[in-house]
């Protein structure tokens, strides 16, 4: 029994040796080597086209099947169920009591017992469906990109397509997976060791200069390990020293996204555990911004440090994502003031994420941080467009806000992405006090008038 | 949104609700998804508030309704009085009051009052003020929802002035309160179908 293994075995351990060989060669020569040197060979794209082409015949497929089988397909589109009127409060009002009475309506209005249907009829429109909440859940494609998470409509529809989506499945988890897990670690890996390594040096130029060269590769390699497929635009607006450089949050991946093509300072919060160890070790080699979880609490500190980081000039410009929460790309949410107090330059970043090949969006209260890296690297690809728009800073008798506002508005016009005033973090939390005064103060505006009005007379 | 495979019939009594409601399927999919989305426990109802903090419980989660100045009343309108749950069958029910009136609808005499009518709607509104649902609208309850509505904006004296001249107006009998007759009778003018209805897409 023996003797007929050791043959065998043998032949086994080769053929085995052989494959790895094999396969880290390919590995090192057509992804690691580019990485470090910054080119492509435009394997990517080319992959992304024929990807494209495979899903627009999937969903002409599906459509055809729903139409043969007279199934009623769940159109996802149209995210809202009803339409809502874009009025103003004053006018609806108006409106309403116009229909109500003969009586001159320039005359100063009084309270009508018909005003209450302006305010019930928005709060059930609002039951409905509501503006927040929609930005909270992974956004609805048009076609399907063979991977069942985001298909309302698989039912089976024919042959050609199942064994279509089994062969994506068995490429996706058997060979991309194990794949870009690979590339992740070494990745990963390198920024770590690397970092420690440029760290012993002593500060100066070269120490600056490998700090650059080292950031940039492990990054390169972590975008191959994503296989993220990014177009720069307008790279001439790229942040500068002395500079906070803001964006819209949809994902972790972001900070690598931003990070591959240029260097920045990050800002955060130490955690314990991998991360803790990669924050760690990326600080020896060149300042970033880190916080202990006591001192966040502290805006004062907070807002000491980065100022005092941003006014030496030899640093890197702070990577910023003001709206402190992930939102699904199709909208910008409220920017938190704090950033725009300092005074610095803002260089305001969009980046839109392509949903044809993966949602990147991370809803944290559904899945955890592992189980979404796993999500994202089983899709297809992560395509996104990433627009460097021109430098802003505050103007004269701005406040932060306002500041924020524009900031903000600026970002979503490029990216394509709704401008919402509300607040992500209002997904967790209560609404302020001051909405539901902005409400009545317009309200009583119509019937009394306001403070200088009742003075007048 | 998840890759189950969701059509009318997973759920309960939908054909029912089709009929006595007059929403299509499509829009019995879309406010049960929405109801399964503020039913954040997944006991199939939606509760009205958290004991022991007295919250808004499952409501709570629209942001928007927290803000407008008769939220209370709304949420409290699709519980009735001693309950404190309500399932989607009574959550639908109520959302059907904001149906567009059908132009050609033809009644006979043994036919229900279908949800959407103009009485259906005035009741609905008529319920927002009239808190205790005695059937009447009393001044203090009338100065309730005015101070809701207005907040710290106005003084104590103009609140009592507006709602004097409202009570004035619509009170015929003298009794001071407002009974529903006396508010349809004082709503006779204003086109309710259309400013108690909701735009309900496909």
């Amino acid at each position: 029994m023996e003797l007929f293994f050791n043959p065998f075995d043998n032949l086994v351990c080769i053929l085995l040796g052989i494959s790895f060989t094999v396969w880290f060669t390919l590995l090192l020569v057509f992804i690691i080597v580019p990485a470090i040197f910054g080119v492509s060979f435009g394997i990517r794209r080319l992959y992304m086209k024929t990807l494209l082409k495979i899903f627009e015949w999937a969903t002409l497929r599906i459509e055809r099947g729903a139409k043969e089988k007279n199934h009623p397909l769940y159109k996802p589109y149209s995210n809202a169920i009803i339409a809502k009127e874009p009025t103003s409060l004053e006018e609806e009002i108006k409106e309403i009591r116009r229909s109500g009475s003969n009586r001159d309506l320039d005359s100063a209005p009084e309270f009508e017992m018909s005003d209450i249907f302006y305010f019930a009829r928005r709060g059930v429109e609002s039951i409905m469906d509501d503006e927040v909440t929609k930005r909270f859940s992974a956004e609805e494609l048009e076609s399907w990109n063979l991977l069942t998470r985001s298909n309302n409509n698989f039912h089976y529809i024919s042959l050609r397509l199942t064994v279509l989506w089994g062969l994506g499945l068995l490429i996706r988890y058997g060979f991309l997976l194990p794949l870009r897990v690979t590339l992740a670690f070494t990745g990963v890996g390198l920024l770590v060791v690397l970092t420690s390594v440029v760290g012993l040096l002593p500060n100066g130029r070269i120490k600056n200069f490998l700090s650059e060269k080292v950031h940039l590769m492990c990054y390169r390699i972590c975008v191959r390990a994503l296989t993220a497929i990014i177009t720069y635009h307008d790279s001439e607006n790229k942040p500068k020293n002395g500079g906070i450089c803001v964006a819209n949050h949809t994902s972790p991946i972001d900070v690598i996204i931003l990070a591959s093509d240029g260097c920045y300072a990050m800002v955060g919060q130490i955690h314990g555990g991998l991360i803790g160890v990669i924050q760690r070790s990326m600080v020896k080699a060149c300042p970033h911004v880190w916080f202990e979880r006591s001192e966040v609490k502290d805006r004062h500190l907070v807002a000491k440090r980065l100022s005092d980081h941003i006014e030496d000039k030899t640093k890197l410009p702070i990577l910023i994502f003001p709206e402190g929460t992930c939102i699904n790309n199709t909208s910008v949410m409220m920017f938190k003031k704090g950033s725009f107090e300092i005074g610095a330059t803002v260089y305001p970043v969009a980046i839109k994420y392509d949903p044809r090949f993966g949602d990147a969006f991370w809803n944290s209260s559904k899945f955890g941080m592992v189980n979404y890296l796993l999500r994202m690297m089983s899709s297809w690809a992560i395509v996104c467009s990433v627009w460097y728009l021109p430098p802003m800073s505050r103007e004269e008798g701005e406040d932060a806000v306002q500041f924020a506002n524009r900031v903000k508005a600026a970002i979503a016009r490029q990216g394509g992405l709704v401008d919402l005033l509300w607040d992500g973090g209002l997904k967790r939390g209560k609404v302020k006090d001051t909405f539901k005064e902005e409400q009545q103060k317009l309200y009583s505006k119509m019937l009394v008038g306001t403070q200088e009005d009742r003075s007048r007379s | 949104m998840g890759s189950s495979n969701s059509s009318v019939n997973n759920i309960p009594n939908a054909q029912e609700l089709m009929q006595e409601t007059g929403f299509s399927a499509a829009h019995i999919l879309r406010l049960h998804e929405r109801f399964e989305f503020l039913d954040k426990h997944k006991c199939g109802q939606l509760r009205l508030v958290d004991r022991p903090t007295n919250q808004p419980q499952d409501f709570g989660a629209v942001q928007e309704l927290a803000l407008n100045p008769i939220g209370d009343s709304i949420i409290s309108a699709f519980f009735s009085p001693g309950q404190e749950t309500v399932d989607f069958a009574s959550f639908v029910r109520i959302l059907a009051h904001f149906r567009p009136t059908d132009r050609n609808q033809s009644r006979d005499g043994a036919q229900q009052e279908p949800a959407n009518s103009s009485i259906r709607k005035l009741k609905f509104a008529f319920q927002m003020y009239d808190q205790d649902r005695d059937g009447k609208i009393s001044r203090a309850e009338l100065l309730q929802v005015l101070r809701a509505m207005l907040g710290i904006q106005v003084t104590e004296e103009q609140l009592q002035s507006i709602a004097e001249r409202a009570i004035q107006e619509a009170d015929l009998d003298r009794d001071d309160a407002i009974s529903f007759d006396e508010f349809r009778k004082s709503l006779e003018k204003v086109d309710i179908d259309h400013k108690m209805s909701i735009r309900f897409l496909r």
